[in-house]
């Protein structure tokens, strides 16, 4: 039928229709010398569409450091890849599934776990963690409840099924993201690092294979829709969402890392966005050769498919290999075990061209160059970033008590205890979890060893609305900090930059301005980007979501014993700030939670990100707790000293009492969110200050733990600890019960 | 004989999750690592325990346990049950011998209808002899996680008070200091894990095999798995 079908010539307005640009049709006219057919457009437009070519923000990728002794793969690869010794690499990335998860919740969500696992174990690492991070609506928008649980139950319905511990991540509410949620999926997988598998093809005359599901019509054209912004009309997008299947995702990675212990795979991409077509063509132009397929031999769903359908299905579950020629019977042996498709579609080739034959005839002979050179890279205007002024102390005038303020905070949807998400992943498979969800970071075994593998996600969208700059370094301060308190020291970070239009000068500066500040703040820490995604266009009806550069950070630890959690482990031990002296008693709130919640969130610079002492400060922290100097750690971030003093009590189900300063602003001391601090607990307080001396790190005592199970600030009425903790955990299943 | 000596299979499907953990349980707490075999095979080499580990076999689909329950080992597993032999099914483990009906009763969705991974307190039932029970003192409790969606177990009054007159309930989930109130799904008279009548095969959903070592949380399944091999290689 399709071939005989007379299909129209290819005009502007079917380019436009793809998302293509006028001078981006013209280029492509220019390039190939005749008119595409439709095959031949939609893989053009795939392969530039924003999700795929990175056009609006290339030009600021290339200014954050990739490279470092530890950096075995830099961005460019499925996943980035960095050595974390005894000859183990830890590969990993993030990736957004945000639009298709705002139209589909459970499978937008699971479909994103699903491609970022493919992404890791395509490199020859077996999965071992799963992180995710996740941005809601206002928590009474009439949508929020639904696309919560949607999210949270697809998440876990993909990584429990394929049996992968989530050991963390992170979930916000905003009501600009009402329209237009933010699913960010991050997975770290370990594999020898001499065994690390690539995706440029080798060898022309190779078998090209596809293993895997089938093809279905699902998903057509999903990179396209990833860069487009939302409207009212945006449920009717709902059949370009894929849909994922754990079972077979679990049979496909079995099956691959079986295959992988031999020595029969040249090179291995998946099927992610813009399936076929961007695996085909980033594998044989990185190899600088060119791919002829059949495809008529793909493995498909659905009768009649067309070509065009084809190349731009986004059905879940399919990967592409060039085997060595010898080895393909022992490889198709593997894929029959785990009752897997398993077809050789075609073949490498020396042209430097993308040749697709179907129903007998030519349905495609494009040079592969344009595709990936010519993919157009943009300059785009930025709007000047105005700084703000900072909020000056005499400007927040409530005399309410610490106490009374800090229950407010607590309960929170900000601060809430995520018990009701993360108990719905399972944390534990593997059995190698030595710190779930509900900490400053998760911690893994690595599986046979003492060594930890530690990770975590972050973002703080205000600061990065505030201040880009400054916002983009806090991420990854942040990061850092969440992996320091576990005694763990941050090796390298992936990044998911979701922004709004980048056509808008302001946009645009949000994007350019956070990217720096995230690059400053990977140089001083010694933590290169080795992986990454962008999802622009989160827009909706005109209105750009908080900007939220999402930055994923993975560490070590030398032995797992000497980790700490943020649980008081006795009582009596000193409570000690590091990163502030005693001196201190005030403390930044412009843009703080508590500004914004209970101060009229007045427009105000966010706290300022010193990376100096961040790394100061961290690696003194990393260096106490692997000497046993610390018992316990909780970096401060949002809600201030206060709160992180509460989180720690209420870990502990343990009482504290603090002092507080004498002159100043309580409340600022007590909620500000200065950066580059941590509270700890320690047993021998004078050696931890002499030791801080030592190291150029302010440091002071601020109280100590005490049984009773009562906190007190100062001469404060004490509050219980066990209302702080009902008060955490009440919100969000108040909230999911409609309450 | 010796606990290295002691020959333990554990059955493999597709979708099964946590086999290796178990494997490197019994590994570590036995000395000698167990024998895989895989769903397509249609026999089982001479063994003492064959456990049937957690997962989603076959992704769940039509019913957990219930594709897996029809499988070739499976059927290699009930003949090595009529023998007598020892079978222990954890988790999705237990969901399929349910499915095959060497154990009374059906799990269903969780009362909370959603999936729950979190940490139970357990208490020891007992009553019939039964390798996975004699081991272990009544009313020792042990902190065990779980990680289901569907581990509410449910069964009719007269088969619930048949398994509560045999002394056929193992373990059952009790509150706790540690970890709160427990029953984490629903399931009636808080069962946790119970045993045949004749007390050689026992299932049950908390996973022991994740509850190994301190590190983990609790090396409180340590003592649960430890206490069956033992009684196994008496």
């Amino acid at each position: 039928m399709s071939a005989t079908k007379q299909e129209p010539e290819m005009t502007f307005e079917n380019a436009a229709a793809m998302g293509l640009s006028k001078e981006e049709w013209e280029l492509i006219l220019t390039r190939l010398g005749r008119t595409p057919n439709m095959c031949e457009l939609g893989i053009f437009s795939a392969m530039w569409s924003e999700h795929c070519s990175y056009k609006s923000s290339k030009k600021w990728l290339k200014t954050l450091p990739i490279d470092g002794p530890q950096v075995i793969e830099g961005p460019g690869e499925n996943a980035g890849a960095i050595d974390i010794g005894d000859g183990l690499a830890a590969i990993f990335k993030i990736e957004s599934h945000n639009h298709p998860s705002f139209i589909e919740p459970y499978q937008g969500a699971a479909t994103g776990v699903g491609g970022i696992l493919r992404d890791v174990f395509t490199m020859g690492a077996r999965p071992v963690a799963l992180l995710n991070a996740l941005r809601f609506g206002a928590p009474d928008h009439e949508k929020t409840r639904h696309l919560l649980a949607g999210v949270v139950s697809g998440i876990g319905g993909y990584g429990n099924c394929i049996g992968i511990p989530t050991v963390g991540g992170e979930v916000n509410f905003d009501p600009s993201y009402n329209g237009n949620i933010l699913v960010n999926a991050m997975a770290v997988g370990l594999a020898n690092s001499d065994r690390i598998f690539r995706s440029a093809a080798t060898g022309p005359g190779n078998p090209v294979i596809y293993v895997g599901a089938k093809t279905g019509r699902d998903g057509i054209h999903g990179a396209t829709m990833a860069s487009a912004e939302f409207s009212d009309e945006t449920e009717s997008k709902r059949p370009t969402v894929q849909v994922g299947d754990p079972f077979t995702g679990k049979l496909l990675m079995e099956a691959c890392l079986e295959l992988m212990a031999s020595d029969a795979v040249l090179s291995i991409q998946d099927m992610g966005a813009a399936g076929l077509t961007s695996s085909s063509v980033e594998m044989a132009s990185k190899g600088g050769l060119g791919m002829e397929m059949d495809l008529d031999l793909v493995p498909a769903r659905e009768e009649g498919m067309s070509a065009y359908e084809l190349m731009l299905s986004e059905s879940q579950e399919r990967m592409l290999m060039v085997l060595k020629p010898e080895a393909t019977d022992t490889a198709r042996q593997i894929f029959d075990k785990w009752d897997l498709d398993f077809m050789p579609i075609g073949k490498v080739t020396e042209t430097g061209r993308l040749v697709l034959l179907k129903d007998g005839g030519v349905a495609c002979d494009i040079p592969l160059a344009p595709l990936v050179d010519d993919a157009p890279e943009y300059d785009r205007p930025q709007a000047d970033v105005t700084p703000r002024p900072a909020l000056a102390s005499a400007d927040i005038t409530s005399d309410a008590p610490v106490a009374e303020v800090l229950k407010s905070l607590v309960g929170s949807i900000d601060l809430a205890s995520r018990r009701w998400i993360y108990e719905q992943y399972d944390s534990q498979v593997m059995a190698d979890t030595i710190a779930g969800p509900g900490g400053d970071a998760g911690l893994i075994r690595v599986h046979g060893s003492r060594r930890g593998l530690t990770v975590s996600t972050d973002c703080t969208p205000r600061y990065v609305e505030a201040d880009p700059r400054t916002g983009g370094a806090q991420a990854v301060a942040e990061g850092w900090r969440n992996l320091s308190a576990v005694g763990a020291r941050g090796l390298a970070i992936t990044n998911n930059l979701n922004f709004g239009n980048p056509e808008k000068p302001d946009i645009m500066a949000q994007i350019a301005q956070s990217v720096l500040g995230m690059g400053d703040a990977a140089r001083a820490l010694d933590t290169p980007v080795v992986s990454g995604n962008v999802s622009l266009y989160n827009e909706t009806d005109g209105r750009a979501i908080l900007p939220c550069p999402v930055v994923g950070m993975v560490g070590t630890i030398d032995d797992i014993a000497s980790a700490v959690g943020m649980a008081p482990t006795a009582d009596g031990q000193a409570l000690v700030v590091i990163g502030q002296d005693a001196l201190q008693n005030d403390g930044w709130l412009g843009v703080s939670l508590y500004a914004r919640n209970l101060a009229g969130d007045p427009k105000a610079a966010p706290p300022p990100v010193d990376l100096e002492a961040e790394r100061r400060n961290g690696l003194f922290v990393q260096q106490q707790i692997a000497a046993g100097g610390i018992r316990a750690a909780h970096d401060v971030s949002d809600g201030g000293l206060a709160v992180a003093i509460a989180e720690m009590c209420v870990a502990g189900r343990i009482g504290a009492a603090i002092e507080m300063p004498a002159g100043g602003n309580r409340h600022g001391w007590a909620f500000g969110e200065d950066q580059a601090r941590y509270v700890v607990a320690a047993d021998d307080a004078d050696a931890l200050l002499a030791a801080a001396q030592a190291a150029g790190v302010p440091a002071a005592t601020i109280g100590s733990t005490r049984a009773g199970g009562e906190l007190q600030f100062g001469d404060e009425a004490a509050i219980s600890v066990e209302e702080l903790h009902s008060l955490a955990e009440a919100t969000i299943p108040t909230l999911m019960q409609g309450g | 004989m010796s606990l290295s000596a002691l020959r333990v299979t554990v059955a493999v499907f597709p979708g099964s999750n946590c086999d290796r953990d178990m494997m490197v349980a019994i590994e570590k707490l036995a000395g000698r690592r167990p024998a895989l075999v895989w769903h397509k095979e249609s026999s089982l080499d001479a063994t003492d325990l064959v456990i049937i580990p957690g997962g989603f076999s076959y992704g769940d689909y039509l019913r957990c346990g219930a594709l897996a329950a029809r499988s070739p080992i499976m059927e290699a597993v009930l003949d090595h049950a009529a023998r007598g032999g020892a079978v222990m099914g954890v988790c999705n483990g237990f969901q399929i011998l349910l499915e095959t009906g060497l154990l009374p009763g059906v799990l269903v969705e969780n009362a909370g209808l959603k999936y729950v991974c979190r940490n139970t307190c357990v208490e020891v039932v007992g009553g019939t002899a039964s390798p996975f029970t004699d081991g272990l003192e009544t009313g020792q409790r042990m902190i065990i996680p779980v990680a289901h969606n569907e581990g509410n177990y449910f069964a009719s009054d007269e088969d619930l008070q048949r398994l509560e007159d045999n002394g056929q309930i193992a373990f059952r989930y009790a509150d706790s200091d540690i970890v709160g109130p427990s029953n984490p799904n629903g399931a009636a008279r808080d069962i946790a894990g119970i045993v045949s009548p004749n007390g050689r095969v026992m299932g049950m959903m908390p996973h022991p095999e994740r509850a190994i070592s301190p590190e983990l949380g609790s090396a409180d399944g340590a003592t649960l798995l430890t206490a069956c091999l033992e009684a196994l290689s008496a």
